[in-house]
């Protein structure tokens, strides 16, 4: 029996602790919106947040998430009614094509923008060439990214600044 | 998404709720040679589409095609409600359920053209099974492009104006005044001289006792008010928070989970199992033997998996663990070599006297090419729910051929298809590889040994290892050049032709041409992939055209140019490609251009490639790529495909190769068949014209010409050649290394 908090909401979870954060999350919480691309931190489909940074939930034991703040794309907007700027932007480009990878993508450019507010290009490789989108989204994800940052950098002046 | 019962689809007329529901039978006229067979018996009813019109006048398609990230559904309900003169914002969709009233009756009678023969790939799909059901269902299949060219403009458009038609018959019949002086916008009809309007839904349920036209005007382009517009897709905010539901997403009281091995080398069997190997591991079930494969059932995917990997099984090999690639190309090149002298090649093409006007030619230009396996790669690993139970089968898949599906799931677990109910959710990627059914029939026989639902979940290793795969090939050339250079003679054998027919025939006016080609079929099973053969023979002759152009001392986009002096639809794409992307601009050293012009599934497409040679290794900076799909319904999401075929080339032409060895795949995830990631991917500019006639597909078209225009610039800087794809095996160094070391 393990115990984690995904999206704020706390789990007791009779699984064996050293099963993969991925399969935890979707085959017994039942949370599918995390994908599985490649089970060996390839892809990134499977990107969740522990405690703020994007991991590869595939790799990660169970346990090792105990005790940490888990965060999905189904909690991405802070379990807001609305939506993360991200998701925002992304719909605002028309992001998504078959969709698989964009759960990845969507909590890759989260964290990233969490961090570096205003990311040039170069940042925008590294934060994202870890996700693989089968589909060539990227163009797009790179004006999703940029045109999200506009808005979190419109909203927060001052926490930005501080950053 | 929605589904309808079988119910209720059915039903016509007014239903339940006040709903009205219009269902158009497109009737086809020309039915000569091999499709006969496939609707004979079934009656006149060809092609169905539906629309429902509620109290609040919403508008609702229904549409018999699958997503995978095409924007299918969106494009469809759009040609539908502009021919209507519906207001958008009241237009849903809802995917068809798997049924032959359905059937995507067109993609098979477009292959079966007068002088076209039946498509290859349903009769040489791996078992012929894939034929064998389109013969006995018709077809209800997404992919070859065919989505908005057939349905869309066949069924699509003529239901919503046939619609409008009787709508406007049943508003004068209760206004008393003629049709003529009647208007329709928004989902209201107008009678202006009296100052009248109502909704369609008011007039609905009148609608629906007349009888529908079969052959409603449809508009001009000029008078599009909704096609050529770039509305937001239905898809996509259920893609950018977690709720959009693919087939892996299945969720259903007591599931089990399920996971695969087959025999590694293809044409083997399970000889032996040993159960005992895994009888201590937790949450285990079931082990199912599945003749070529073997599946654990446990409690969930993970521990099925652990237990797969532990499990001890014997697999036969089928007589093919001797086959390696270089084994396989080597027979390519002898069956070629002995096709060749004896003078027996398979005619593909001919005009002229090729063989005279090389013997004629001033120069001859010779060169062979070769491209490797390639696996699709989705990113949803295959998947499949089944659950049997009150004497039936229900599944939850992606799939691009529900109709097909159903049928030899029934099949294998001895059911009739009206037992099977398939339930198609998003697809996680299909390129091709949801059409074949292999992993959904696999998900039904073991669902059919326990009580409960199984999710079965292919790993990525299986994926990689038990796809249908592009085939590898060799294509060899010769070419024929007058005095001053000029193309006179075009001379193509190559191995393996699939589909479609005019995948290698080039658009440039060289007068004498031969084009044959020779049986050299492997072990490996074939499946279609993005483009077909296309993606192949684009690579040959855009890269062969090249080398002519440069043995003659041109310019290879004034060179095709003034190939395609009787093409001027070509011409113009291939200018307008030229032209942005400031063709003949000076470059830095270490950057070099390419050119290629392809068109397939009804669409010509341009690409300029822009490639920057860093240490070696070449990065694709840049791709102007000009598009003339006829019409380009939904601009955007045409713009988003060229994007997308672009990548899925590019990956391809960089990385892709799917080696054998003793008779199996060698590669088995991704970091050994290799993605293009977002640090390697372009910046794509997609210009389009609307050329007119026909529509083109759009799903496809972009992914052909993207490897010769990437190879072709490498070697604008280079000076290297790459007649072998992918170009990561090959070294790659600068024209004038001193110049910019
Ligand atoms: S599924 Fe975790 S990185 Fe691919
Ligand atoms: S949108 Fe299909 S894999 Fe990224």
């Amino acid at each position: 029996m393990i115990t984690l908090s995904i999206n704020g909401e706390s789990h007791a979870i009779d699984v064996d602790p050293s099963t993969p954060l991925l399969w935890v999350i979707r085959d017994y919480v039942g949370l599918t919106g995390t994908k599985f691309g490649c089970g060996v931190a390839q892809c990134g489909a499977c990107t969740v947040h522990l405690n703020g940074k994007p991991i590869r939930s595939c790799v990660v034991p169970a346990v090792a998430a105990a005790g940490k703040q888990i965060i999905t794309i189904e909690g991405v907007n802070g379990g807001k009614q609305g939506l993360h700027p991200v998701q925002q932007a992304w719909i605002d480009e028309q992001v998504p094509q078959c969709g698989y990878c964009q759960s990845g993508q969507v909590m890759a450019a989260a964290a990233l923008l969490d961090k570096i507010p205003s990311p040039t290009d170069h940042d925008i490789d590294l934060a994202m060439s870890g996700i693989v989108c089968r589909c060539g989204t990227y163009p797009r994800i790179r004006k999703g990214i940029k045109r999200a940052a506009a808005v979190i950098n419109a909203l927060e002046p001052l926490e930005t600044s501080n950053e | 998404m929605n589904k309808w019962t079988r119910r209720a689809f059915i039903t016509t007329g007014v239903a339940a709720g006040g709903v009205v529901v219009f269902g158009v039978a497109i009737r086809r006229g020309d039915r000569s040679g091999k499709v006969r067979e496939l609707v004979a018996g079934d009656g006149d009813e060809l092609f169905d589409v539906w629309l429902k019109i509620g109290p609040d006048n919403t508008i609702t398609a229904i549409i018999p095609h699958a997503d995978m990230g095409q924007g299918v559904h969106t494009s469809l309900a759009m040609m539908l409600a502009d021919e209507l003169d519906a207001d958008w914002s009241q237009v849903r969709f809802e995917e068809a359920p798997a049924h032959k009233e359905f059937a995507n009756y067109a993609l098979a009678r477009e292959y079966s053209m007068p002088g076209a023969d039946f498509p290859a790939w349903l009769i040489d799909s791996v078992d012929g099974l894939f034929f064998r059901a389109t013969q006995r269902m018709g077809l209800q299949i997404t992919g070859g492009s065919t989505s908005v060219r057939t349905t869309g403009q066949i069924a699509m458009r003529v239901t919503g104006a046939a619609t409008r038609t009787v709508l406007l018959q049943a508003a004068a019949d209760e206004w008393q005044v003629p049709v003529s002086e009647l208007s329709t916008q928004g989902g209201m009809i107008y009678h202006e001289a009296s100052d009248r309007k109502a909704s369609y839904a008011h007039f609905a349920p009148a609608a629906a006792d007349l009888s529908m036209p079969d052959k409603p005007i449809l508009k001009a382009s000029d008078d599009f008010a909704i096609m050529g517009t770039s509305l937001a897709r239905f898809d996509v905010p259920q893609k950018v928070n977690g709720s959009a539901k693919f087939g892996i997403d299945a969720k259903l009281p007591g599931m089990k989970y399920a996971t695969v091995m087959a025999a590694p080398v293809f044409g083997g069997n399970v000889v032996s199992v040993d159960e005992s190997s895994i009888q201590d591991m937790p949450g285990i079930r079931k082990v199912v033997n599945l003749d070529t494969a073997v599946a654990v059932v446990a409690d969930g995917y993970w521990q099925a998996r652990q237990a797969l990997l532990s499990l001890a099984v014997e697999f036969s090999d089928g007589g093919n663990s001797g086959a390696d690639q270089e084994q396989i190309f080597r027979r390519f090149g002898d069956d070629l070599d002995a096709a060749a002298s004896a003078g027996d090649e398979r005619k593909d093409r001919k005009s002229g006297n090729a063989l005279a006007a090389l013997d004629a030619a001033d120069r001859i230009v010779e060169a062979e090419y070769r491209v490797p396996y390639l696996a699709h790669a989705a990113m949803e690993p295959m998947n499949c729910t089944a659950w049997i139970h009150d004497d039936q089968c229900e599944l939850w898949l992606g799939t691009q051929n529900p109709l097909g599906f159903a049928q030899q799931v029934a099949k294998a677990i001895g059911m009739s298809q009206s037992q099977v109910i398939l339930h198609n959710q998003y697809l996680g990627g299909g390129f091709g590889r949801r059409a074949f059914d292999d992993f959904a029939v696999q998900s039904a026989r073991i669902a059919a040994e326990v009580p409960y639902p199984v999710k079965l979940v292919w790993s990525r290793e299986e994926d990689m290892r038990h796809d249908h795969y592009r085939q590898a090939s060799i294509s060899r050339f010769k070419g024929g050049l007058d005095g001053s250079g000029n193309a006179v003679a075009w001379h193509n054998h190559y191995v393996n032709k699939h589909d479609p027919i005019e995948a290698p025939h080039i658009p440039y006016g060289i007068a004498a041409q031969r084009i044959v080609f020779t049986d050299s079929e492997t072990h490996v099973p074939w499946g279609f992939w993005r483009s077909v053969d296309h993606s192949l023979h684009a690579f040959f002759t855009e890269s062969f055209i090249d080398e002519l152009a440069i043995a003659a001392g041109r310019d290879p986009y004034q060179y095709r140019r003034e190939l395609l002096a009787d093409s001027p639809r070509f011409r113009a794409v291939l200018d307008l490609a030229a032209e942005r992307a400031g063709w003949g601009d000076e470059l830095p050293d270490n950057v070099g251009r390419g050119i290629a012009l392809h068109k397939s599934f009804g669409t010509i497409v341009a690409q300029v490639a822009d490639v920057e040679i860093t240490n070696g290794k070449p990065k694709a900076r840049r791709i102007v790529c000009a598009v003339d799909p006829g019409y380009a319904i939904h601009p955007d999401n045409l713009a988003a495909q060229m994007e997308s075929g672009i990548a899925y080339g590019l990956t391809a032409a960089l990385y892709g190769d799917i080696s054998i060895s003793g008779g199996a795949v060698e590669q088995s995830n991704f970091h050994d068949y290799r993605m293009l990631r977002m640090n390697e991917a372009p910046a794509v500019e997609t210009y389009i014209i609307n050329g007119g006639g026909p529509l083109g597909g759009g799903g496809e078209p972009g992914t052909p010409p993207i490897a010769p225009a990437f190879t072709n610039a490498i070697f604008d800087a280079t000076g290297i050649r790459i007649r072998e794809l992918p170009v990561s095996q090959h070294e790659l160094r600068l024209k004038d290394v001193e110049d910019v070391a």
